[in-house]
């Protein structure tokens, strides 16, 4: 191991190293290749063989996910699922950037300790809000409305947003402002036009990953979302398993059109992704 | 008189976010706090009893904590097994897959593959791992190959036996978010600047003596923020528990996080679910000034 290795040289060290990665990869792949190929396997098959045999006999059929979506209903689901997501995605970011923008470069009294409690919120346990969130709901006469859920996802999502755009918001160079101050630019003028149109990449990432949590949400709208016919995806696949934990045609079929979306963002925007990760972290 | 007015326009961006997290995280803390002080079933109770929930749950709630036998037992302990070894893990893993694929051909594709999980919902990513741990060799591969490999061996019920039930389920959130500390590590690996590691190397450092003396003490800051993360992730665990096993066999896979939801929503006890959700906030507290402190230096620093 301590010979100096060339490049192009095929070594011990490297030929370990490779047959690791792979070997690692193919474990964290498997479980999940697992259920898609049972997602396609005719009933009967499932119930009498694993789903690796189905590489000696294959035998594919689109049904489970005909049957879950249209017999089990899970396409209404689909759709609540966006009702839920969109707005709920959206309106912390508008809410969030106008408050990062604020906590970057406006000077207020209580700024810096307002900010710093914000950053405190990051680690709260949400669960723990859920009664009195609950009780206010029902006094507000928000109860079984998505307005409940959208307003919830919002202020859970807001101590990420701020923090995430705060600190790019912050990057962008002083000149800039002072310029455009001299221009007569009013504080939200700077903000409308100057702060968010440099800002894209932050607003992608903050996006993408406020979709992905709101999508993959189960708790939130099992508790707060008190109306069965405005399930979201998770909370029908939940109940799925909870009924019938072995129908497994119809509980891997619903689970892939659940994972479909996340898994498409993922595969499009993989950058952005890595981005937002990496952005509150390595800076440290 | 002009500055007053900049004071009060500041405001009016920040009012908005101010005003949601005012009523949605703030007061509801406070309330959550007030509520585990009263006793009763139904979603106002209204009997004060003091402290008494939090006596109870420390020493009269089997499911909670249990000393009375060897080894302890209970929601309690079972979340120190999950922040010990789901953190541990998450690291290990992490760093382990972002510094083996650094440099080599797969790299992406590896990534890709590790990250998977950490993208699906924890719903989506039960179920995967039910199927994997099926109790019926002929549909969880688990078992199947401990069948093939092991002859004699009776399938196990990963998730049915109490003594490996937490285990299975710490191993899944291992396999979720392995992605996001591989994720970070290996960013931060790959900003080492690549002269330390050539100097080294002239010097006649070993890889490995490299990689324990010079790359990880370089790492030393995202690792702790992994860390710190998972082990937030570990205490605030509640969904994979619930989907996974809803805490069972006999209440043996319950978390804090689970016990909560479980006394305020399945057994009706508003104030004692209350009390578990502030039990839970008592670790969360120093990580919350570590966060702030964390936060603090970097502004510093800049």
């Amino acid at each position: 191991m301590t010979e100096q290795t060339l490049r192009g040289t095929v070594s011990p060290g490297r030929v370990v190293k490779n047959v690791l990665v792979v070997a690692l990869a193919v474990v964290w792949l498997v479980p999940t290749i697992g259920l898609l190929v049972t997602s396609v396997r005719p009933q009967a098959d499932i119930a009498a063989s694993g789903w690796w045999q189905a590489a000696v006999r294959p035998h594919f059929t689109i049904v489970n996910y005909a049957n879950v979506l249209t017999a089990r209903n899970f396409f209404a689901n689909f759709v609540n699922s966006f009702i839920i997501t969109i707005p709920a995605t959206v309106l912390p970011i508008i809410i969030g950037a106008l408050a990062a923008y604020a906590f970057a470069w406006l000077r207020f009294r209580g700024r810096n300790i307002v900010f710093m409690i914000i950053v405190a919120l990051l680690v709260l346990p949400l669960q723990e809000t859920w009664v009195p969130v609950l009780k206010m709901q029902s006094r507000l006469g928000l109860t079984g409305r998505y307005l409940a859920l959208w307003l919830a996802h919002t202020a859970y999502g807001l101590p990420f947003a701020i923090f995430l755009l705060r600190n790019f918001f912050g990057e962008l160079p002083r000149e800039l402002f002072e310029a455009a101050k001299l221009d007569g630019y009013s504080e939200y003028g700077v903000f409308r036009s100057i702060v968010l149109p440099l800002s894209v990449p932050a607003l992608a990432s903050l996006g993408i990953f406020q979709f992905v949590w709101v999508w993959n949400d189960l708790m939130n709208a099992l508790v707060l979302l008190q109306d069965q016919h405005k399930f979201p995806l998770t909370v029908a696949i939940q109940r799925l398993l909870g009924s019938y934990g072995s129908e497994w045609n119809l509980l891997a079929s619903g689970a892939f059109i659940s994972m479909s979306i996340p898994l498409l963002v993922f595969f499009l925007l993989q950058r952005y992704f890595v981005q937002g990760i990496t952005a509150g972290a390595v800076k440290g | 008189m002009k500055e007053r007015g900049a004071q009060a326009r500041a405001w009016l961006f920040v009012l908005p976010a101010l005003v949601l997290l005012s009523a949605y995280l703030v007061y509801p803390t406070i309330q959550t706090f007030r509520t585990s002080l009263f006793g009763g079933t139904g979603f106002n109770p209204n009997r004060f009893v003091g402290l008494r929930n939090y006596l109870l749950l420390l020493t009269h709630d089997s499911l909670f904590l249990s000393l009375s036998r060897w080894p302890p037992s209970g929601a309690l302990v079972n979340n120190i097994l999950w922040l010990i070894l789901f953190s541990g893990g998450t690291l290990v893993f992490g760093l382990l897959i972002a510094v083996l694929a650094s440099g080599t051909r797969l790299e992406r594709i590896v990534k890709s593959a590790v990250f998977l999980p950490m993208v699906i919902s924890a719903t989506a990513a039960a179920v995967i791992a039910r199927f994997l741990f099926s109790p019926d060799a002929s549909i969880g591969l688990l078992n199947a190959l401990f069948v093939a490999l092991i002859p004699g061996l009776t399938p196990v019920s990963w998730l049915g036996t109490s003594e490996v039930v937490n285990y299975a389920l710490i191993a899944t959130g291992i396999w979720i978010w392995t992605g996001l500390s591989m994720t970070v590590l290996s960013a931060a690996y790959k900003s080492i600047d690549p002269q330390i590691l050539e100097a080294a190397r002239v010097d006649g450092a070993s890889p490995w003596k490299t990689f324990w003396r010079i790359s990880l003490p370089m790492l030393s800051q995202p690792l702790s923020f992994v860390a710190i993360t998972m082990i937030i992730n570990s205490l605030k665990m509640i969904d994979l528990v619930l989907v996974m096993t809803a805490g069972g066999p006999a209440g043996t896979s319950r978390v804090i996080g689970f016990s909560f939801y479980w006394e305020v929503f399945n057994n009706n006890l508003v104030g004692y679910g209350s009390a578990v959700a502030i039990l839970m906030l008592i670790p969360l507290a120093p990580l919350m000034a570590v966060q702030v402190r964390r936060i603090r230096r970097q502004e510093s620093g800049k």
